[in-house]
């Protein structure tokens, strides 16, 4: 038990370290970055605002670190989160009650998962270009679905889950941990995780061994479907409205950044969720950082790619061969 | 008749035909002024798909054109606004800096042996970040050598008029065609997409030729950009955001497989083509929103991506055959 703990801890160091050293440097061009307070029975603060504000990518990544772990990838998110948040609002507008409002989105994230899924394991296109398809479509879609206008709605229960709070977190901070955590459990506590894996380091393989690999596959995007269906709820009812064109907008990007600064190799195979949403959380800390210390916006991307890059450089197999070659030597 | 060139042909046939639905409906389609505004609004988006086609024959992808594009933009705004340099020497300077950035990402995917994905998504960023830091204000171009570029072009019969950035971009797509065809270096990229490692044991030098192609696609992304800015005569750092995506989308669209290795320059020019023939359908019709432009290219991209598959899938039955 100890054992594994301190295995699973080993794993996450990078990622705890570098989150810990951007909060810090965070700390020290802005004293008050730590200070929390409570107000109308919910915690204010930056830490809260960076856990709140990073919802919907840290949600992304949950669906985009499984997907990844099958080695495959999914575009699409960005788009299917604007096509959620269209039918959400939509059917707001139309008087649904909430749980019909919610079911449709949900299901719209499905259907798209779904989708997905069957271009990339019963078709067997590569999955970047197979999610490229709906990337592209998805909010031609979604305007579709809006016709071209920013839909707005009141309805305080949708709302609630952009902007209301549970136990004194926001809302979207409890919809991710727990989800993030469920997810977790799901593929941890049972074979699926070692199956995934499986199939993401050699798909013929773990056919012939016996895996439904179709089936997986599916589920892997259906998932994806999902979370992007709730980050686009979240992102929806945060604004109260559904905005075709910039909801989720490159957070498709945002999350695979996630899952790869996370130390999960988009080449496939070994993953872990935990590491991912420590990379988005990672990601948004730099984004608020960058705010909260007075640093031009501008430098915001620059930052991302530099980290990209460290990124690349620490997993390139080149340099990791180097440095076990190095660390030999001296051993001896 | 070769199989390789049947997709080629199927985008062919579709162009033809959905220009003569077009026609059929709106005769003025036809006339020579639409013609040259088709070449003159998607001149850009063709240039830079040139460079995207190599990428991909290689089997690669670059996500950063979009980002190139819209830095070239502002960089040539903020030069021509704030020093006294002629535009040309402007024009010089930022395409070796956009050559140069290619090239690095090319160095990078190969000597670290990462993903063009990730690589060429790191370098999307740094260019919005750096056009960014340039300027996050739209600048006007106000210099003559521009509105006298503007003023320069050949006029068809019939009051269209083939612009100088409608041209160049047919050159470019003349040029790119006799290089993926007539030389080694068009060569070492089609045996690049079939296989690294094949290619690599046959003697293409493989580290070069990825050097090469990435700094090829950051030299046509610089010219794209700076047709961009003469199209528009203003540079502003949020401009073509997500321009790779369709420059993709033509690629696919013109008949090159994504997995690299087979395809034609010609054929995405034909792919630049259709989009840009939606785009006019819709603004001729007026009723239709453009929103449609969308999810029409998506259908389009699913189905040649699924043509692609079912000639794949024939031309193996057809070995296991013969």
């Amino acid at each position: 038990m100890i054992e594994s703990a301190l295995r699973f801890g080993h794993r996450l160091l990078p990622q705890l370290v570098a989150l810990t050293i951007i909060l810090l440097l965070i700390w020290l061009v802005f004293p008050g970055f730590f200070a929390l307070e409570i107000q109308n029975g919910r915690l204010y603060g930056s830490v809260i605002d960076i856990l709140n504000r990073g919802a919907p990518v840290a949600l992304l990544a949950v669906g985009m670190t499984v997907v990844i772990a099958t080695k495959g990838i999914d575009l699409s998110v960005g788009a299917v989160m604007a096509i959620c948040g269209a039918v959400a609002a939509a059917s707001s507008v139309r008087g649904d009650p909430l749980t019909v409002t919610l079911l449709l989105a949900i299901g719209t994230g499905l259907v798209c998962g779904v989708w997905n899924g069957f271009l990339v394991s019963v078709l067997n296109i590569q999955p970047i270009i197979a999610t490229l398809v709906l990337m592209v479509a998805g909010r031609g879609i979604a305007q579709l679905v809006t016709e071209g206008a920013i839909l707005t709605f009141n309805d305080p229960g949708l709302i609630f889950i952009g902007s209301g709070a549970f136990a004194g977190l926001p809302m979207p901070v409890v919809i991710w941990l727990v989800f993030g955590i469920a997810v977790t459990l799901l593929v941890r506590r049972t074979a699926l995780g070692m199956l995934i894996e499986a199939v993401g380091i050699n798909r013929r393989a773990s056919t012939l061994s016996g895996i439904q690999t179709p089936l997986l596959l599916m589920a892997a995007y259906m998932l994806s479907g999902l979370c992007a269906a709730i980050a686009g709820l979240i992102v929806t009812a945060d604004i109260k409205g559904a905005d075709a064109n910039n909801a989720g907008l490159w957070l498709e990007l945002d999350a695979i950044l996630a899952v790869v600064v996370g130390g999960t190799s988009l080449l496939g195979g070994r993953f872990s969720i935990i590491a991912s949403l420590a990379g988005a959380m990672i990601i948004q800390a730099v984004n608020t950082g960058i705010l909260l210390s007075g640093f031009p916006p501008e430098f915001n991307l620059i930052i991302k790619a530099a980290i990209i890059v460290i990124i690349l450089v620490i997993q390139s197999p080149r340099v990791q061969a180097g440095v076990t070659f190095l660390s030999r030597k001296s051993v001896r | 008749m070769n199989q390789k060139y049947l997709p080629l042909i199927a985008t062919i046939v579709i162009f033809i035909v959905s220009y003569a639905v077009c026609a059929a409906q709106y005769p003025n389609i036809l006339s020579t002024r639409v013609v040259g505004n088709l070449l003159t609004d998607n001149a850009f988006l063709g240039i830079a798909a040139v460079g995207m086609t190599f990428v991909i024959l290689s089997g690669g992808i670059d996500l950063s054109i979009g980002s190139v594009i819209a830095f070239t933009g502002i960089f040539l705004a903020v030069m021509l606004e704030s020093t006294s340099i002629h535009p040309l020497a402007a024009f010089a300077l930022v395409l070796v800096i956009t050559t140069l950035f290619g090239a690095i990402m090319g160095a990078i995917i190969h000597y670290l042996e990462m993903p063009a994905f990730i690589v060429t998504l790191a370098g999307m960023f740094l260019a919005r970040g750096m056009a960014f830091v340039l300027s996050i204000d739209s600048i006007p171009i106000k210099h003559p050598f521009y509105a006298a570029m503007k003023g320069f072009y050949y006029k068809l019969p019939g009051g269209g008029r083939i612009t100088l950035i409608g041209g160049l971009m047919v050159l470019v797509f003349a040029l790119g065609i006799l290089l993926a065809q007539r030389t080694r270096f068009g060569t070492n990229v089609y045996a690049l997409g079939g296989g690294a490692q094949t290619s690599a044991l046959m003697g293409v030098p493989v580290g070069r030729t990825t050097i090469l192609i990435y700094g090829l696609s950051g030299f046509l992304a610089g010219l794209s950009g700076i047709v961009y800015s003469l199209y528009t005569s203003a540079g502003y750092s949020l401009a073509t955001v997500g321009v790779e995506l369709d420059a993709i989308a033509a690629v696919v669209i013109g008949g090159t497989l994504l997995t690299g290795g087979a395809g034609f320059v010609g054929g995405t020019l034909v792919g630049v083509l259709i989009q840009g023939l939606i785009q006019t359908y819709i603004t001729f019709d007026g009723s239709l929103s453009s929103w449609w432009t969308k999810i029409l290219i998506g259908a389009l991209l699913f189905a040649f991506i699924l043509m692609q598959k079912a000639i794949l899938l024939l031309s193996r039955q057809n070995k296991r055959y013969s």
